[in-house]
């Protein structure tokens, strides 16, 4: 446990810290309804991160989440559009189409013995390219569920919201936390990132166990399409392109090692809430550019993969 | 019969790894499988688990025949292995490695306190004392074989299979592992024992069967064959016997080099130490008590704390593993099973690794050159491979070993320190290895040898230095270097002729 989680605890410290900077400039940062934002402006994030998480302790990569959730607003809002199916049996038709996906791209990771990036690379493309052929503009969504939802909330003191599709989040980390940390799969998931020829000599089925991770994803990139697609109240073909490489920095920043087999899903969600954190301290400041954002991302990143190089001579040297 | 094979083939591109091999284990048996470097014994493993699909032949197991398709299918029908070139998941705890694939659970959710328990209790047999809920890299080789062994067992309701299981273990945990063994036998389990330790195989075995060249060549009481029989069977041909009189060291003391003082606190204490041009040097000790700390001071990979080295030249600089390589030291750690071969990488890439990283990138080695090397050291050190462009993860165990030792070779360093050299290789290479010492030592290139096989050192030291409680104990040298005078230095402090130099 010790060195392992030394990265989660630094995650959490510097989350901490950088929330100790900006309230001593904007005091008003420490209050329910900025972190009630926080929440919902990351949600979609928060929830890919979540599939993406358990893609990487497992070895492996997924890039096909950004399209696919592109594809989910984009097939919700023309199925909507175009016929008279309630949502919520488009949703459930919807996880159906994004987990059978990630399936098959599992499948092909294993059966072919090919490499994820080249699959899910080529998962990208097809994504994109279906949410295309469905729709090449923007299609708004005006369904009455629509607005229930983008109107459900619960008032934490302090006049904060935490909506629906902050709760929504909460819950796919904590689901994402169970299957991870305490489900065989889980356990098995790490089994495979530790690797893969010795997890199947110990008797890990990881034909199996590859086709659920990808899949898992899949749900996850679905699940975060719906979410995203509340939250714009809109399908558009061209929308979340590289949300796949914000969900794997956000894994990074949170401690996952990005070679597999070490990570925690706790680690993510702060690791998400990190990157949310500097973005509402740039609109904050008001004066500060949008690049800044990536600017400390990619520092961020930077120095994550520098402690875990630390920590892996560290290891060596004990 | 408990589980037999019949005329079990298996191909592999440019070996015949298996042929028509037909094998027998009976339940409460020891049944060992011996044969040199490449015989074919972890291939009959990895046939009868699932891990490898068989071209040809029938597996039963009591009279029915079965096909395994993963080693999961084995497990379930209480077949557990250990298999050679696997310690486990090192970024798993050790309780996840204990209980992969059977953790306790209530509603599908895993109990963890059940787990460790469970894992505790799995440990409780073997002497050991860790805490099974860090994870397995942060233990010993030892320990993370320990655990390997106690997870085999576990799953072993019938037949259980070690491939190699002592060649990282110290004698008292060798016994440990008898003592199961011996338990497990009398419970009515069939086990399968493969070792190159003959005194072992001799010690717990029942029956004996013996492939050469993925041939059957013979099975049969242990008690029926004696130990020069056994290994005439193993290698077609009878060993020779090396009479070769050691060259004396020189001794002058001009190209030593002094290293005084060196330790680290917390792993070995200060020692004092002079390598002579043309010197084996062995050391001695139980397992963790300092033997392995000290080749790492003596090689900057943990850097020495204290004290000066010099030599000629004056001080030697040994900061870093880096430095002492630039200062002409090489070392093949004893870990080379995760830490020295890069198996993608061909026999030959292997071999040029050190020499290459020492020259430094920007002076690549001609291809003609590193070819000729290759198939030199493959020559000399007998590595059985079909070509040198193999890729080494698909050599024997015991052949990986002998490409490592290569590479150190042919850095054709001043100073080279092996740890636990002929680990896993056949009694045949063990003995060109030796030959290999001395004739690179004729050549003026000093070494330090750590073993565990006294008679090992015997051989071929000059001299041995014992270590206890990480301290350098004591020093044997000439008519004093015989395993009895080693053995009785490791137990008792007080006989010891003479204190450190
Ligand atoms: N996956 C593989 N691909 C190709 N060749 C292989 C593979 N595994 C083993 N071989 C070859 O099959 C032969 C038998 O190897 P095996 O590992 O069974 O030997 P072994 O008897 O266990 O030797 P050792 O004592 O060194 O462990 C060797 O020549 C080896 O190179
Ligand atoms: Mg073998």
């Amino acid at each position: 446990m010790s060195i392992r989680a030394l990265p989660l605890y630094a995650t959490i410290a510097i989350f901490l810290l950088a929330y100790l900077i900006c309230y001593i400039q904007f005091p008003a940062m420490l209050s329910t309804r900025v972190i009630g934002n926080l929440l919902t402006d990351n949600a979609y994030l928060g929830i890919v991160a979540v599939g993406m998480t358990i893609v990487i302790i497992s070895g492996g990569i997924d890039l096909s989440v950004g399209s696919v959730i592109a594809f989910s607003g984009v097939f919700i809002a023309v199925v909507l559009r175009d016929t008279g199916i309630h949502p919520l049996v488009v949703f459930a038709m919807l996880l159906a189409i994004t987990t059978a996906f990630g399936a098959a791209m599992g499948g092909m990771i294993y059966l072919l013995a090919m490499p994820p990036f080249i699959v899910t690379l080529a998962g990208m493309f097809l994504a994109r390219g279906a949410s295309y052929m469905l729709s090449i503009d923007s299609v708004p969504i005006a369904d009455p569920l629509y607005q229930l939802m983008q109107r459900a909330y619960y008032v934490m003191p302090g006049r904060g919201r935490l909506t629906l599709l902050g709760m929504i989040m909460i819950m796919a980390v904590v689901v994402g936390m169970i299957v991870l940390h305490r489900t065989r799969f889980g356990t098995n998931v790490y089994a495979l990132g530790g690797g893969e020829a010795t997890a199947r000599l110990m008797g890990v089925a990881v034909g199996r166990t590859t086709v659920a991770v990808y899949a898992f994803s899949g749900f996850m990139a679905g699940l975060s399409g719906i979410v995203f697609s509340v939250y714009t109240s809109a399908g558009y073909p061209l929308a979340t392109v590289g949300v796949e490489l914000s969900a794997i920095a956000a894994v990074v920043i949170g401690g996952t090692l990005l070679t597999g087999g070490s990570g925690y899903m706790f680690g993510t969600l702060i690791g998400v809430l990190t990157m949310g954190l500097i973005q509402t301290y740039i609109v904050f400041d008001g004066s500060l550019s949008s690049w800044w954002t990536k600017i400390v991302i990619g520092g961020l990143l930077l120095m994550f993969i520098l402690l875990q190089k630390g920590l892996l001579r560290l290891r060596i040297h004990q | 019969m408990l589980l037999s094979t019949r005329d079990l083939t298996k191909t592999f591109p440019g070996t015949r790894a298996l042929d028509a091999v037909s094998f027998d284990l009976k339940a409460g048996e020891v049944h060992a499988l011996l044969g040199e470097n490449g015989a074919g014994k972890s291939t009959l493993i990895k046939c009868l688990t699932g891990a490898y699909r068989r071209d040809s032949g029938d597996i039963l197991f009591e009279g029915q025949p079965i096909f395994p398709q993963s080693t999961l299918e084995a497990q379930a029908i209480g077949i557990g292995t250990v298999y050679q070139e696997v310690n486990l998941l090192p970024n798993l705890t050790v309780a996840e490695n204990l209980t992969l694939g059977h953790q306790p659970r209530r509603l599908g959710m895993i109990r963890s306190r059940a787990m460790n328990a469970q894992a505790d209790e799995m440990l409780s047999g073997y002497g050991i004392d860790i805490d099974v809920r860090r994870t397995l890299d942060q233990y010993s080789v030892a320990v993370q074989q320990i655990v390997a062994i106690a997870r085999a067992v576990h799953l072993s309701g019938r037949v259980l299979i070690l491939d190699e299981p002592t060649a990282s273990l110290d004698a008292r945990e060798v016994q440990m592992l008898f003592d199961v063994v011996r338990d497990l036998r009398a419970r009515g389990l069939g086990i399968i024992f493969i070792s190159h330790f003959l005194d072992q195989v001799f010690e717990i075995s029942d029956r004996l069967t013996i492939l050469r060249n993925g041939r059957h060549i013979a099975t049969c009481p242990a008690a029926e064959v004696d130990r020069m029989q056994l290994i005439t069977l193993m290698l077609g041909h009878e060993l020779q016997q090396e009479t070769a009189t050691r060259a004396r060291p020189v001794a002058d003391g001009k190209d030593a080099i002094r290293f005084s003082g060196v330790g680290r606190r917390g792993r070995i204490a200060p020692f004092d130490l002079t390598v002579h041009k043309g010197e084996v040097i062995g050391m001695a000790g139980l397992l963790g008590s300092g033997r392995t700390e000290s080749a790492e001071v003596l090689f900057g990979a943990a850097p020495s704390d204290s004290g000066t080295v010099e030599d000629s030249d004056g001080p030697v600089d040994l900061r870093n593993p880096r430095a002492a390589i630039a200062a002409g030291f090489a070392f093949a750690p004893e870990d080379r099973k995760t830490d020295g071969i890069i198996a993608e990488l061909s026999v030959r890439e292997n071999i040029i690794l050190a020499l290459q990283a020492r020259r430094g990138w920007s002076r690549p080695i001609p291809q003609a050159e590193q070819i000729r090397m290759a198939d030199d050291y493959i020559a000399r050190l007998d590595i059985r491979t079909p070509d040198a462009e193999k890729p080494v993860g698909l050599l024997s165990g015991g052949n990986q070993q002998k490409v490592i030792l290569a590479r150190w070779l042919a850095t054709n360093p001043r100073f080279l320190i092996l740890d636990e050299p002929t680990r896993g290789i056949d009694v045949g290479a063990h003995a060109e290895i030796l030959r290999l010492i001395e004739d690179v030592v004729a050549q003026g290139m000093s070494i330090l040898v750590i073993s565990s096989e006294l008679d090992e050192l015997v051989a071929v030291s000059h001299r041995v230095i014992v270590v206890r409680d990480r301290q350098h104990v004591s020093q044997l040298t000439g008519e004093d270097v015989t395993t009895d005078t080693i053995v009785r230095a490791i137990a008792a402090p007080d006989l010891t002729p003479e204190a450190t130099t």
